[in-house]
């Protein structure tokens, strides 16, 4: 294979509607409970049924944190997946097909063709099995023994009873021993299994949810929208284990204000949804503003303008979520590098909104939504949960409740209405006095616009982490990037450091931009010879921000747009034009 | 037990002689009359000459956006279901902007009360043509006349099967009363549509014009018919009944919601203990 560690891909394609996400899933999970590192990503149509998905798996022994192009094991569910992904296969790799299925035998030494679905008509009596047979033909090809999957299905059809449980084991153990008997090759592999390592597997947008709801959040409202539709799903799935209320909203519009009106009420409330549900909400962000009311929004980039494509990837959200809004207020915006960045952010988004009385952002984009990774441990011990909102006990001894009280940090006490005793609690959406009633007055106006935001402001940014530097400490070539991309580009930094001074910078806390007091990272970016800032946009936005906010100008940008993520072998070609 | 002056406040900003006044008089009285402080009550408004109506009382107050006072009422109720909500809107603001969450909300049900200062016209704006303005009228950006039919409110809620449909008018400050108290008190979303005289802007639907014509539903009529209920809800024109049109025992939204039965849920503490053990979901 050419690499010192452990480190395979497969691919499992078929149409949509084929479970190509329940085997990719099952494989994901066997292979983390084995106590391999695992990193998924897919890549699918806007369409239930047809068309063409795919669903990659890459293992190994070390942390992994990306997609590779190549893959070692292709399982084709239909002759379009061979045609697609057959030049995508190593020397050395197999491609696992059924010709019953394909209608088309090959005959290449790379081809194994297995009976999936007659397997699982001859031993489970169900053709719905054939997936049960390709998994364990799967595992075969790997000599991976078939005890994780057994364990896997029986937590996957714990509800469907020990019939079902039966005789999909049964299936498994099929394709498996089909798999070893007709693989003559299949010791090209040579896979130990791993030192056991107790692994947890999730994607960018459980971690989000869970991270919301470890944050106290009891309120949810969104309308469904890909790729943020999953944050709606996870909050509905937990509401009755941990008393939340989740409210599919009849637009995006409502979604927000739910969000904004149960906040005003005294819960921690979140919505959440792509770009164009997010330009619907744009008028309740301002009014968030205004109100200074909490809120935690997630947008999750899919490739505009318009509906775009749906189900793909893209970064391009990123200076219109900075500048949607009229009027000026603040706002925080956090772009997660990956699922367990993405768990401590929306923690922290939701400490920072309740300390601030402002909306922040937690953006991501499908492709970090729909990756799982795999991870020792999510430290719980570092969870941040204070609450700053005010009940009758907390407002002894103030006479005069007023919501919007001036104050020399801008941000005033947050009562709860109703549960404040007989204090009142008074928003406006129009310019207000401290009670929260309308005036026109300029002296009134620019006190407020001091208390809301000027004052505000300084404090915020001090909340905010430096990028992270990883590589060389005085790097020669500097590679920028933010959010998502974080896992390619640190292993192309891996991939390139023996031969070049390079180190990527990457940021996930991104407006307001981090001060440079413990970390002066426009210097060392002014002293490399080379600094490429990488994004999944085509006009470079975070490229745009940085010279807005510090006039720093990236030497180099490289640009994707095509809807796909980055992979290791693309980013390392398009570096091959500067280094 | 609460008086008047507990609930003064602000001085309106209102036009001299606007039908908002004795709503504004009428909706404190009720509050009082049922005994409700104002601190278990929360208006929500959104924007045009009604929305200001909770700066001029005392109460918690969101005054919002236009259109959007539905949705903010509705959550705010799911979060405090103690709370008395009561959402304020006009004509332009609730039919016009947030006609899509006056549909949903009827089908949601939550147990809050909606105000319509129905004044057929757009006030704050000057003069423009609402959902409910009359054919034919013209206006400044309407030259020709309105060409659309005016939205029959209460038709559309019954229609759509709202727990409680009334409509008053402000000139009767008495019946209006009753129809707030019963509104308020209804269990279900409760819609109560006043005809408003705007004095200013609509010359048409003044304060004489709605009392030569409205009349209040006969003793005998039976508001549970909801057949009977939409064909009243048509009656416009020479004559127009006040009332309550229709109610119903509709299941609630927050009834229908398990994890605030047994507390509201701003009251239900969080603690990190309770939820870290999600954690092991993914292992």
């Amino acid at each position: 294979m050419g690499v010192k560690f452990l480190d395979y891909t497969l691919r499992v394609g078929g149409e949509a509607g084929q479970g190509l996400a329940t085997i990719g899933g099952a494989l994901a999970q066997v292979f983390s409970k084995i106590g391999f590192h695992v990193f998924t990503h897919q890549d699918y149509m806007s369409r239930i049924r047809g068309g063409h998905n795919f669903y990659q798996i890459r293992f190994s022994d070390k942390e992994i944190s990306a997609s590779r192009e190549m893959v070692d094991i292709l399982l084709a569910l239909d002759l379009n997946t061979i045609e697609i992904h057959r030049k995508s296969v190593r020397k050395e790799g197999f491609i696992l097909y059924d010709s019953g299925i394909t209608k088309k035998k090959f005959e290449e030494p790379e081809f194994i063709d297995i009976p999936f679905r007659k397997i699982a008509l001859d031993v489970g009596k169900k053709s719905v099995m054939a997936n049960t047979v390709a998994t364990g033909a799967a595992l075969g090809i790997l000599d991976l023994g078939l005890e994780a999957f057994r364990n896997v299905l029986r937590k996957a059809f714990k509800d469907k009873g020990g019939e079902v449980i039966k005789d999909n084991i049964a299936c498994a153990e099929a394709g498996y021993h089909y798999a070893r008997t007709n693989c003559p090759r299949c010791e090209a592999f040579g896979i130990s299994e791993p030192e056991y390592r107790r692994l947890m597997l999730i994607d960018g947008v459980h971690a989000i949810g869970m991270g919301a709801v470890m944050s106290g959040c009891k309120f949810y409202s969104g309308y469904p929208m890909t790729p943020s539709t999953g944050i709606l799903n996870y909050m509905a799935s937990r509401a009755e284990e941990y008393n939340l209320v989740v409210e599919q909203a009849e637009d995006e519009i409502a979604a927000i204000n739910m969000a904004i009106g149960a906040s005003f009420a005294g819960v921690r409330a979140m919505t959440g949804s792509s770009g164009g549900g997010f330009a619907l909400m744009v008028e309740g962000l301002s009014l968030a503003g205004m109100t200074e009311t909490p809120i935690v929004i997630a947008e999750m980039q899919r490739p505009g303008p318009a509906t775009g494509l749906p189900t793909r990837t893209e970064q391009a959200d990123l200076l219109f979520v900075l500048y949607a809004a009229h009027g000026e207020f603040p706002r925080v915006i956090f772009e997660p590098r990956d699922p367990k960045q993405a768990f401590y952010l929306t923690n922290k988004a939701f400490e920072l909104a309740e300390k601030y009385q402002i909306p922040v952002f937690i953006q991501s984009d499908q492709y970090l939504v729909d990756t799982e990774w795999t991870y020792e441990k999510f430290d719980l011990e570092n969870i941040i949960y204070n609450d700053y909102r005010l009940r009758e006990k907390d407002l002894e001894g103030i006479e005069d409740y007023k919501r919007f009280k001036y104050s020399s940090t801008g941000i005033s006490l947050l009562a709860v209405p109703g549960e404040a005793g007989k204090h009142l609690v008074v928003a406006d959406s129009d310019e207000h006095d401290e009670e929260g009633h309308i005036i026109e007055d300029s002296e009134t106006r620019i006190k407020m616009v001091q208390k809301r935001l000027l004052k505000k402001l300084p404090l915020i940014k001090k909340e905010i982490e430096p990028p992270l530097l990883y590589g060389d400490s005085s790097p020669k070539i500097v590679l920028v990037g933010r959010g998502s991309t974080y896992g390619v580009i640190k292993e192309v930094v891996d991939t390139i450091s023996k031969d070049h001074k390079v180190a990527m910078m990457h940021f996930s806390q991104v407006y307001p931009l981090p001060e440079r007091d413990k970390f002066d990272y426009i210097e060392l970016l002014e002293n490399a010879d080379l600094t490429i800032c990488i994004e999944n946009t085509a006009t470079g936005q975070f490229a745009k921000l940085m010279r807005a906010e510090t006039g720093f100008e990236f030497s180099h940008q490289i640009l994707k747009y095509d809807g796909r993520p980055f992979t290791i072998e693309n980013l390392k070609e398009e570096l091959h034009a500067y280094i | 037990m609460p008086t008047s002056e507990d609930y003064k406040g602000q001085v309106p900003a209102w036009c001299p002689g606007c039908g908002n006044f004795n709503i504004l008089s009428t909706v404190k009285e009720a509050l009082v009359e049922l005994g409700i402080e104002p601190w278990e009550v929360l208006m929500v408004s959104g924007i045009g000459q009604s929305g200001k109506l909770p700066h001029y009382m005392k109460c918690h107050t969101f005054n919002g956006l236009h259109g959007r006072t539905l949705p903010v009422a509705t959550a705010a109720k799911l979060a405090n279901h103690s709370l008395h909500v009561i959402a304020v809107a006009g004509d332009g603001d609730c039919y016009g902007e947030g006609g899509n969450h006056f549909l949903h909300t009827i089908r949601r049900n939550p147990n809050i009360t909606l105000l319509v200062h129905d004044n057929q016209i757009y006030g704050l704006t000057k003069g423009q043509a609402s959902p409910t303005t009359a054919q034919k009228t013209h206006t400044k950006i309407q030259p020709y006349g309105v060409l659309e039919e005016p939205l029959n409110p209460l038709a559309l809620a019954i229609s759509q099967d709202c727990s409680f449909v009334a409509r008053g008018f402000a000139g009767d400050q008495d019946y209006l009363k009753e129809l707030m108290k019963a509104a308020i008190t209804h269990k279900g979303f409760s819609l109560l549509d006043i005809l408003q005289p705007c004095v200013t802007f609509n010359k048409i639907n003044t304060f004489k014009w709605y009392r030569d014509r409205v009349y209040k539903l006969e003793e005998e009529y039976d508001p549970s018919n909801r057949l009977k209920a939409f064909e009243r809800s048509l009656e416009w024109g020479d004559k127009i009944p006040n009332g309550i049109f229709y109610k119903n025992e509709r299941e609630t939204l927050e009834e229908g919601m398990p994890t605030i039965q047994e507390e509201p849920l701003v009251r239900q503490k969080f603690y990190i203990e309770d939820v870290k053990h999600e954690i092991e979901k993914f292992y």
